[in-house]
């Protein structure tokens, strides 16, 4: 079994997250990426998308919207603005949520704000996979 | 000497302001709690942050970013963070002298009031308004500081204001508040750390777009933490202001009473020294 690391997932209200773990992935503004122990120092930047993360022979799943990742060889730290589990989602609001960025999207109204639109969406969408992972 | 009814009425008066102030006490006192507790929990996001920004800033150098260099505009943006209620002694009015106070020029101030009692008053003293979240402050919420972030950023951004300011009171212990004037933006970079930082970090993508993603959420963590310890603040404040309120009114109260049992010790003698009068007026 290759060697654990510590991962620490912060958020400004409470500590999400604080154990040893195998090996985390999750969606960076460069791609997706899996972190094992003994990464080379490293910080990104998180795009919405969905956290997994392996302990021995449990996944967690989780969905993490946005933040940044600080990446050291034993420690992993994840300043996460919002992150969920998915039992504190609720999934009728992230398809609402869904469907209302795609029609804003489709509609290329003459004042709306694209990029929000478009976060918005990735964002439903990371729920949404997140709810169905569990 | 007042009549012994006049005196009764305004016990009574007393008291029933006493009860109100000491209800305002309990309530503060639990809030009060509360807010350090969430203050406490967020630290270890804020020094987490605070080391990244740091160690990004020291290894960017002298990289020529708009964040980091102040631009000609003579403008200020001014987050004011006070309450939105008042019986709190002087924790809004001294976030508000400290504002009047500084050396800066009135003309040259935008002030984005958060809490309505700082808002109210920089509006009739003819400040230049920004955005209001005054709600905010009732229940401050992360998403509450992006929003106000993400404005002042922008305004920053198009060169309408050249720096950004929060003044907040800071919690430090719960008899011990200060009002704080905090620069945000450009950041200074302190040199106080040297190379040998625990991580050299390296930056995905670049350094320079890091920069760009990441300070807006440092600003947001410093907005939400002074927002934060504002409330903490406001609370503590309150508690002693209502605290003294109740200590004061139990000394009116016994002043009074004192009054009250004169007054009617006086009525019971002078009644008997007209019966007594009479008795031998008749006999």
């Amino acid at each position: 079994m290759a060697e654990k690391f510590k991962l620490t997932i912060v958020t400004p209200d409470r500590e999400f997250f604080n154990e040893e773990a195998d090996m985390v992935e999750f969606n960076t503004t460069e791609g997706e990426i899996g972190v094992y122990a003994g990464h080379a120092p490293l910080t990104v930047i998180v795009k919405p998308g969905i956290l997994t993360i392996t302990q021995g022979e449990t996944v967690k799943n989780a969905a993490l919207h946005a933040g940044f990742v600080q990446i050291l060889p034993q420690e992993i730290t994840i300043l996460a603005e919002i992150i969920e589990w998915p039992s504190e989602i609720d999934e009728t609001r992230a398809n609402a949520a869904k469907q209302r960025a795609e029609e804003r999207l489709a509609d290329h109204g003459s004042n709306i704000d694209i990029a929000r639109a478009e976060a918005a969406l990735m964002r439903s969408i990371a729920r949404i996979n997140a709810v169905k992972l569990k | 000497m007042a009549s012994m009814r006049d005196i009764k009425r305004r016990k009574s008066s007393v008291q029933s302001t006493q009860q109100i102030t000491k209800a305002m006490k309990l309530v503060s006192t639990v809030k009060l709690q509360r807010a350090k507790g969430r203050a406490e929990k967020s630290k270890t996001y804020f020094n987490c942050m605070y080391e990244t920004v740091v160690s990004m800033l020291s290894k960017a150098g002298d990289i020529n970013h708009p964040y980091l260099k102040a631009s000609n505009s003579p403008k200020k943006a001014v987050i004011v963070i006070t309450g939105s209620r008042g019986l709190a002694g002087g924790y809004n009015s001294n976030i508000i002298k400290l504002v009047k106070s500084n050396d800066w020029n009135k003309d040259d101030l935008i002030i984005y009031p958060v809490g309505s009692k700082g808002r109210d008053t920089f509006a009739r003293l003819g400040y230049e308004m920004g955005e209001d979240y005054s709600a905010a402050i009732e229940e401050p919420i992360y998403a509450d500081a992006m929003k106000i972030s993400s404005q002042v950023l922008d305004d920053f951004a198009t060169g309408k204001v050249g720096e950004i300011y929060v003044v907040y009171t800071g919690f430090k212990n719960t008899v011990t508040h200060i009002p704080t004037r905090l620069k945000l933006l450009p950041i200074k970079i302190e040199d106080e750390r040297s190379d040998d930082d625990k991580a050299v970090l390296d930056f995905e993508p670049e350094t320079e777009d890091a920069i760009d993603l990441i300070i807006p959420k440092y600003i947001t963590s410093l907005i939400y933490g002074a927002m934060i310890e504002a409330v903490a603040s406001e609370n503590a404040a309150r508690m002693q202001a209502m605290d003294n309120a109740t200590n004061n009114a139990d000394e009116i109260i016994s002043s009074l009473s004192l009054l009250y049992n004169r007054a009617r010790q006086s009525a019971i003698t002078q009644e008997l020294t007209e019966i007594i009068a009479g008795a031998q007026a008749i006999s």
